[in-house]
């Protein structure tokens, strides 16, 4: 579904990924780890297009087709979702009406029929139930005086709304206590399927044990220098990342 | 140059003498056209003129207009009011009143509302002891020159105690004709005490139609009494408008003003406030948006005259294209106006590298137990909004164009009156590409 290879990206003039190879296929749960600074979050970014960050080198292919050619609004069309690590607040834009038009036009694109309201409404509430969120959220705007955890589970309803075939959460799991992680990691469980993929950036073991990747791959100073199954997040919760570092300065 | 349009000013006022309504007024217009003469139009070094330059409006013959003058089908009359609302009706075509499209209904006891032509016959001394109280035609070229040629407008009278409970629609329709013409629309409000009344001055221009709107309105607002006044301009793309409002505040009275400007090529709106009386409060709320080559022009002017009065600001424009937008606050707290509470906010958004907005708050403060605050921005489209948005797969125009209309609804959603909100809101989204959409979010 996902290769990328030998990505060089740059941030304000900064390299921040330097010559990072992943292949995720569908069907499996690939998680991201690494110290802060590695480029975790950059890499997220990248995949959904954000502008400012400049690839110098490298290959991004989705489904057989160039990603970095398409706009982040075709991105999304094409299935991809960020769920971000910031969800930034909008003011004045309705959250339900914007989740509406982000499900149409994905929909239109595909080929599919638009929902009415009410087939919209009775997706909403289904989805709303599977993580816990007051319906009142709906009707305000963007995250708007959201806190922290509506934030994040704001992401993870819009994304079961959006079924999209590659969802990338990240650091989805920061700041939430367990009762909020759990319902996240319910979230992303309900979306398994064997033609969709998923990327969890994250910092710490935690969410993998409620979200059991296929692959586990440490990232750092921009590349991936290890990678294994569960066992290595466990490990590196024990460790620390130093000796990842180092083997792999040895190597 | 400006001496030849100064010239041509008062040789047309000459020429209309005889025509002239209210003989008792002659004096005050006299008075207004040798100020004119004297001080002639406002030029760029003047500071209230800085960025605003008027030269296009003086080197052009704007010609006065005679009474039906062109005839107006009733769709464009439609067009301009309110659908929904329930309300008293004035209709101005090119600055004549037409009494076969105005519907002013019942009015409770003592309430006035007429065309000041047919005022200056029914309500004489009371025009007489009002008219031109509140309008200095000292202060500038623009407002001398409405009160020299002052002809028709709209009088409104609310007797003590009296809620009016439907607001007043004031419409302006000017419209296409051969010569370009020049009006003078006048307006005076007076509320008595403990008054309240919802007051409505909309400007709308038939496209392509070519004048110059050159408005004035003087309001009264005595002790207790409530004014909500929105001014609404719409004016045609080529057309030019100068709007003066000014309002003396007396003891707890209060005046909530909403101005939303989208239309002419060169527009200058003024709002005074005259807080004068301890207790008086006022709320200025403002939205403009510009596109194309559109000028804009915002100056409001706050007196804290005495103490325990109150003032709050609320400014934003949105500014496309060539544009450009004009913001001047100026609140002076007088030395007697201990107590005050003034609030200024403007926020400028600027959708093109082209497009420019100058903003400047001014606090003159003489007094020292005040609480007084003010901010102003000039920025773009938020990146990070824009980005998550489009990631949510709303194509780059549309994230942009409800990102805008976000940002101007922030003024509409202050107005209360929900048929007016509505509309205003409907107003501003058919500005925008992608009204469509918008219009799903708004709803």
């Amino acid at each position: 579904m996902l290769e990328i290879k030998n990505l060089y990206v740059r941030v304000e003039g900064k390299e921040i990924l330097r010559g990072l190879d992943l292949k995720v296929n569908a069907g499996e749960v690939h998680a991201i780890m690494g110290p802060n600074g590695s480029g975790k979050s950059t890499l997220a970014n990248v995949l959904a297009g954000r502008s400012d960050y400049e690839i110098t080198n490298g290959s991004i292919t989705y489904q057989e087709k160039d990603l970095t050619e398409m706009s982040p609004e075709i991105r999304a069309c094409e299935g991809i979702f960020l769920a971000f690590q910031y969800p930034v607040e909008i003011p004045g834009v309705n959250n339900i009406y914007m989740l509406k038009a982000a499900l149409n036009a994905i929909r239109t694109y595909q080929g599919k029929s638009k929902l009415d309201a009410i087939e919209f409404l009775n997706l909403v509430r289904e989805k709303l139930k599977l993580v816990r969120m007051k319906e009142d959220l709906l009707n305000r705007s963007v995250n708007e005086g959201f806190s922290g955890g509506e934030k994040k589970r704001n992401e993870i309803f819009q994304m079961a709304v959006l079924e999209p075939r590659l969802a990338i959460l990240d650091e989805t799991d920061s700041g939430l206590d367990i009762d909020a992680l759990k319902i996240v990691a319910e979230g992303v469980n309900s979306l398994r399927s064997r033609d969709r993929a998923i990327i969890l950036v994250t910092h710490y073991q935690r969410l993998l044990n409620y979200i059991v990747p296929d692959q586990v791959h440490v990232l750092s100073e921009g590349r991936i220098v290890k990678s294994g199954h569960r066992e290595l997040a466990l490990k590196l919760e024990e460790k620390g990342y130093e000796w990842v570092k180092q083997e792999a300065d040895a190597a | 140059m400006t001496s030849t349009a100064v010239e041509y000013y008062l040789s047309a006022f000459t020429q209309q003498k005889g025509k002239f309504i209210a003989p008792w007024f002659s004096d005050q217009r006299r008075a207004a056209l040798d100020s004119f003469q004297q001080n002639g139009f406002p030029a760029l070094r003047q500071e209230n003129w800085k960025y605003t330059d008027v030269r296009s409006i003086t080197k052009r013959n704007f010609i006065l207009t005679e009474k039906g003058n062109g005839s107006v089908p009733k769709n464009q009359i439609n067009s301009i009011r309110f659908n929904e609302l329930d309300c008293h009706e004035l209709i101005f075509i090119n600055g004549h009143f037409s009494s076969k499209n105005s519907r002013i209904g019942n009015l409770p006891d003592g309430v006035i509302l007429e065309s000041l032509v047919i005022a200056c016959d029914i309500h004489p001394d009371m025009l007489q002891k009002h008219l031109g109280n509140n309008a200095n035609y000292t202060i500038g070229a623009f407002t001398a020159l409405n009160t020299a040629f002052l002809h028709d407008g709209a009088m409104v009278y609310i007797p003590d105690d009296t809620v009016l409970e439907k607001p007043i629609c004031i419409f302006y329709l000017s419209t296409e004709t051969k010569h370009s013409f020049i009006t003078h629309p006048r307006n005076l409000l007076i509320l008595g005490r403990n008054a309240q009344a919802t007051v409505i001055e909309s400007y709308t221009g038939i496209e392509n139609a070519d004048y110059f709107t050159n408005s004035v309105t003087e309001a009264v607002i005595r002790a207790g009494a409530k004014l909500e006044h929105y001014k609404i301009q719409q004016e045609s793309e080529q057309s030019y408008h100068i709007g003066n409002f000014m309002a003396q505040q007396e003891k707890d009275s209060r005046l909530e003003s909403h101005s939303v400007s989208l239309g002419g090529k060169l527009v200058r709106n003024d709002i005074t406030s005259n807080l004068a009386q301890p207790g008086a409060s006022v709320t200025l709320n403002g939205l403009y948006m510009a596109r194309h080559r559109q000028h804009v022009d915002n100056h409001t002017l706050i007196n804290h005259l005495e103490p325990h009065t109150k003032s709050e600001e609320y400014y934003r424009g949105v500014l496309d294209d060539h544009a450009r937008g004009v913001f001047n606050g100026k609140v002076i707290v007088h030395e007697n106006a201990q107590k005050t509470d003034a609030q200024q906010s403007n926020a400028n958004l600027l959708l093109s590298d082209n497009a420019e907005a100058d903003t400047k708050p001014e606090l003159e403060i003489y007094a020292d137990d005040v609480k007084c605050s003010h901010g102003a921005t000039v920025g773009q489209l938020d990146k990070q909004m824009l980005f998550y948005l489009r990631s949510r797969a709303i194509e780059e125009d549309k994230a942009r164009s409800l990102l805008t209309y976000a940002f101007a609804e922030d003024v509409i959603n202050r107005i209360k009156f929900v048929p007016i909100r509505k509309r205003l809101e409907d107003l501003v989204i058919g500005r925008l590409p992608d009204a469509a959409l918008i219009r799903e979010f708004a709803a």
